[in-house]
């Protein structure tokens, strides 16, 4: 498929990116080459065949639900660029509430 | 001191036998790392005085005459998380961060008693093949200093390759310790996915990253994994197998061991001349030695490259979400609203090829896309790890080049994305089926070294081992050492 | 024209574990901002999750009691999105094999009763909390970033809010029975948001849905999907169209308002989760979740009529919480007459409770107190008079009725011969009452009945006092 500089624009959003209009022309063209690469797959016939997802195949090892004390406050604090009372400080989004849960 | 010249069994013996002491070793690694750094460009951290401090203590509580990596100075790819000591992954978007806790592979470090001496510089986010996409520096090649050391753990490679320090830590997603260990002329092991716990490992393609050792010698390597690997229980996807020994085989030669050599990773279009002529010159080694060299064929391999770069790009598009700006890292300057925030921090933040790779990613996953690219992908995953497996019914090992050509000339290939991704060609096959891999020195084409690739059954690295030390015995690549040539000086 | 209107609910219910879905750190209410968090909770680069094993086996609970089949070889996803209180931008979620699937549970409205099916249950972990301040920044609280969640979504099924009300309460008895959560809405353990379509009766067609989110009370899901649906309504019968759209119940005027217009859906890019190999659970685990969960509330019910003779109301009242349902059944256990112990549990048991806006574990009062006391009404120790007074005492300090009654002296007078002397003493100071009593005027009992009790400050036994009485009566 060929991607046109609209769909680079869409998913840079999705990706919370975003390219300079010159940037946009050149990366268009870079991806439009990789895409095409990567959609040599089409020819492959994979009907009925599973995917594989995961680096290893074994059961997940699962926790005992037992609590430790979580890490200091302080020390997480230091990597933060602006905080309050404790807590982290950022921007205010315009659109009230979560996409999530 | 260039500490090429010793395997970490030599220069245990001196630390016990009290020829040297553990502070004068790492006095001696800085100084080998100041006399050449300028030229080599390895490093992005250096932590002398926390180094020298914990050498100090070593002397004061004794050398542990059984344990062989006690006193060892050794360097630590900057993807890997340790705790007080700035990791940059090679990003602007960390580059003043100081994590909190440790990976668990520097507990295991720590708990062998090796001494970090710093972090290696990398393709940012590991993803490169020739650590020039590093946000902060190039870091260039010991055999030629015009050359790429291989990547993304280049710093890792060309440390080791410089006689800086006899062992590094560097990580595969791709190929990311194999290419440049054939670069440089060392041995890389890429652990089989699941024996070498990734906690406290940047996530890149979270289902391929394994981290593993850079040595000069075979032996060196396998005890270096020793220590590093085992199960971990802050990592669902480590395996169940402890205090595993992989030296243990070393001396048991490869008389019948069968060999399989992939048709399609002996081609000779787009393989470097000098490359194929090495790689068969071993594989004569090895029925010299009584081993049973036979051709076989991975079908799918030509769909390694696609495969890999959706599914580790996809996951990479998500692992990276989380640089934001809010709780570590880089933020930028210029937000009002957390949408700039976000938009800006990462727009800033992020390299070029980095972002090509979440934009790769997120497109794959992206509504319409994912079942004709990650669905599909997954799926053509499957059929390359069940080529393993077949060929894995009848044969121990399979054998072919690490890379296609030896190192290639700093810039080279930087502005084609493309041709670097079609580099890693005979390397991700490995990492999609979760296999264990290693690159040895097999030869020189051009002067510069040729990396040969063994690759074994899942958690058999044992094998891999015995065959590899099996070849290393017989030749002397390994003995040859860098002069560094060419480049700026 | 006529609509009708369809919802479906999405419940989440926060799940009661020690530490949180997938890492260590306490999975606790009430602690300073921060402090219940750590390098996973914040997503630092390179930590990975390991799954808390209570958390899948309260999943599994939760969805066997809604009747829900386990999905054995199940997996978690990954659900991308940006948001402050989403630290890695990805929340780990189920999204192609939830844990629980084809559920259904059983809903009575004005004495009608319905099956409303469960689509799906499914585990995931919770956000941290972002609060809005006022000069243009939020705050970012990640305590409860990583608790484990459930979310239960039902299928289209409901045709009205009172329906919708019913099935709430219904899923909130269910999971409370079950012992996973505490699904109170106004702490956030239990959460609710809506669909709500309406269409013209006999269409079979779904009309386009809302989606209404903020529903933080039983209450204000009926009150918000009422709203809904009139203003739908509004909407089709003025030629309208209904557009796809979130919207948030604002309470203090009744309304619904638009949060965000759905443009072509969100595009969350599941996929599955690399970090988590997927799970087998085995069929001896279910077996043993299956039979570790308690009866549920409309059994109870049944036995409580077939077995103590209970009315269908008293005992609908007293299954409405597990907690109020163990403790009648120990209360019974313990020896008390399940009748006595039902009517004392609906009476002077809810009374105070509502009185003192407390619950039975917030009081002294056990079932082996309560048990003990309804035995020495039972056996004349006390009268139920007394038995009050006694209740009150147990129910705020607690301890042991017997010993209670001796140490303050009201243990009721039944014996003859102490009675007695008080009897004639009193007949001696009332022959106006004798005179009445011989005329024929039963009133005169009364009276003097209520002398002896008041001269014996209540303690003495009404039935005695009568037969003395009249015994005495018939002497003089």
């Amino acid at each position: 498929m060929n991607i046109d500089e609209q769909s680079i624009k869409h998913v840079a959003k999705l990706a919370k990116l975003s390219f300079k209009e010159n940037e946009v022309r050149q990366f268009t063209e870079k991806m439009g080459s990789i895409i095409e690469m990567v959609e040599e797959l089409n020819e492959l016939d994979t009907t009925d065949v599973p995917g594989t997802y995961h680096g290893i195949t074994i059961d997940s090892v699962m926790r005992d639900d037992v609590a430790q004390q979580g890490t200091d406050r302080e020390l997480l604090f230091k990597n933060v660029k602006t905080a309050k009372d404790g807590m982290i400080e950022v921007p205010e989004m315009l659109d009230n509430g979560g996409e999530g849960a | 001191m260039n500490l090429f010249d010793y395997t970490l069994e030599e220069l245990h013996r001196m630390l016990v036998n009290k020829e040297i002491t553990a502070e004068t070793l790492m006095e001696k690694t800085f100084l080998r790392i100041e006399e050449t750094e300028e030229q080599i460009g390895a490093f992005l951290t250096l932590t002398k005085d926390k180094a020298l401090e914990k050498a100090r203590a070593i002397d004061k509580q004794g050398i542990d005459p059984t344990n062989v990596l006690s006193g060892i100075p050794i360097g630590i790819k900057d993807n890997i998380i340790t705790e007080g000591v700035r990791t940059t992954a090679a990003s602007k978007m960390l580059e003043d961060f100081i994590p909190v806790y440790n990976a668990t592979v520097m507990e295991k470090v720590e708990a062998a008693g090796m001494i970090p001496v710093g972090k290696m510089n990398m393709d940012e986010f590991a993803m490169g093949g020739s650590t020039e996409n590093s946000a902060f520096q190039i870091t260039r090649n010991p055999w030629n200093l015009n050359k790429v050391p291989g990547g993304s753990s280049g710093g890792s490679a060309a440390t080791v390759a410089a006689g800086q320090v006899p062992v590094s830590l560097g990580s595969d997603t791709g190929g990311s310790i194999r290419e440049p260990a054939a670069f440089t002329g060392l041995v890389g092991m890429k652990p089989t996915y699941g024996r070498v716990s990734r906690y406290g490992l940047i996530a890149f393609g979270s289902s391929f990253d394994q981290i593993g050792p850079f040595t000069k010698t075979v032996k060196d390597n396998a005890l270096v994994l020793n220590a590093i690997s085992g199960q971990d229980k802050k990592d669902s996807t480590s395996y169940a197998e402890e205090n595993v020994d992989f030296t243990e085989m070393l001396e048991k030669g490869v008389k019948g061991m069968r060999i399989g050599v992939p048709k399609e990773y002996m081609v000779e279009e787009g393989t470097e001349e000098g490359v194929l002529k090495a790689v068969k010159e071993a594989i004569d080694t090895f029925k010299k030695m009584g081993a049973i060299v036979e051709e076989v064929s991975l079908p799918h391999s030509k769909y390694g490259i696609p495969a890999y770069y959706i599914i580790a790009s996809s996951e990479a598009s998500s692992n990276l979400q989380r640089f934001d700006g809010v709780r570590y890292g880089f933020r930028t300057e210029n937000a009002r609203t957390l949408e700039e925030l976000y938009v800006n921090t990462r727009s800033e933040g992020f390299g070029m090829e980095v972002k090509r790779r979440i934009m790769l990613g997120t497109f794959s996953l992206s509504a319409g896309f994912y079942d004709a690219h990650f669905k599909k992908a997954a799926q053509a995953r499957t059929l390359i790890r069940r080529d393993f497996d077949k060929v894995f019914q009848e044969y121990d090992l399979i054998l072919g080049p690490t890379t296609t050509t030896t190192a290639f000339d700093i810039g080279g290939k930087i502005e084609d994305p493309l041709a670097m991704y079609l580099s890693d060609i005979l390397t991700v096959p490995v990492n999609l089926a979760g296999v264990p891999s290693i690159s040895i020195p097999c030869g020189f084409s051009n002067e510069l070294p040729v990396g040969m690739q063994l690759i074994g059954k899942h958690f058999d690295e044992k094998t891999i081992y015995q065959a590899a030390y099996a070849f290393e015995q017989a030749t002397d690549f390994h003995k040859k050492q860098p002069t560094f040539e060419g480049g700026v000086k | 024209m006529n609509f009708e209107t369809v919802i479906g609910l999405e419940v989440h219910v926060e799940l009661k574990t020690e530490s949180k879905m997938f890492s260590p750190s306490p999975a606790h209410f009430g602690a300073e901002p921060n402090t219940n968090t750590n390098v996973i909770d914040w997503g630092y680069p390179g930590v990975l999750p390991v799954v808390n094993k209570r958390a899948i086996e309260f999943g599994m609970g939760a969805a066997l009691a809604l009747n829900c089949e386990i999905t054995q070889e199940t997996k978690f996803d990954r659900k991308n999105y940006f948001y402050p209180d989403n630290p890695k931008a990805y929340q780990i979620s189920q999204f192609d094999r939830p844990l629980g699937t084809s559920g259904f549970i059983e809903i009575e409205v004005e004495g009608q009763l319905k099956n409303i099916r469960v689509e799906r249950v499914h585990l995931e972990e919770d956000a941290g909390k972002n609060m809005h301040g006022e000069t243009g920044f939020s705050y970012v609280d990640l305590n409860r970033q990583g608790t484990p969640l459930i979310e239960i979504v039902s299928e289209a099924d409901m045709r009205s809010p009172e329906e919708a009300y019913a099935y709430l309460e219904t899923v909130k008895q269910i999971i409370q029975y079950t012992g996973v959560s505490d699904v109170k809405m106004e702490e956030g353990s239990m959460r609710c948001d809506a669909n709500i379509s309406i269409r013209p009766i006999g269409q079979e067609e779904f009309g386009t849905k809302t989606e209404l989110k903020n529903l933080n009370s039983f209450n204000n899901v009926r009150k918000g999907i009422a709203y809904e649906m009139q203003r739908q309504e509004k909407i089709l019968l003025a030629g309208g169209e209904i557009q796809q759209e979130t919207r948030r119940y604002d309470d203090t005027t009744g309304q619904t308002v638009l949060m965000r217009v759905k443009e072509g859906s969100s595009d969350y890019r599941y996929f599955p989760e690399p970090d988590i190999p997927p799970l087998s659970i085995s069929d001896e685990w279910v077996e043993k979740v299956r039979t570790s969960i308690p009866e549920m509330p409309k059994e109870r019910q049944i036995r409580y009529s077939q077995e103590f003779g209970i009315p269908v109301y008293d005992a609908e009242v007293l299954t409405a919480t597990k907690e109020f349902s163990d403790f009648f059944e120990e209360t019974v256990e313990k020896g008390a007459d399940p009748k006595q112990a039902s009517n004392w549990l609906m009476g002077e048991v809810s009374g105070y409770l509502n009185s003192e806006h407390v619950e039975l574990h917030d009081t002294n009062l056990t079932p082996t107190n309560l048990a003990d006391m309804i035995l020495l009404i039972e056996d004349g120790t006390i009268s139920s008079k007394i038995a009050k007074k006694v209740f009150r005492e147990l129910i705020i300090n607690g301890g042991n009725a017997k010993e209670l009654i001796h140490e303050k002296g009201w243990v009721q007078l039944s014996d003859p011969a102490k009675l007695l002397p008080i009897i004639s003493t009193i007949l001696d100071n009332n022959p106006q009452s004798i005179e009445d009593f011989k005329n024929g005027r039963d009133r005169a009992i009364g009276f003097l009945v209520g002398q002896v009790m008041k001269q014996t400050h209540g303690q003495a036994n009404p039935g005695v006092v009568n037969k003395l009485l009249n015994q005495e009566l018939i002497k003089r």
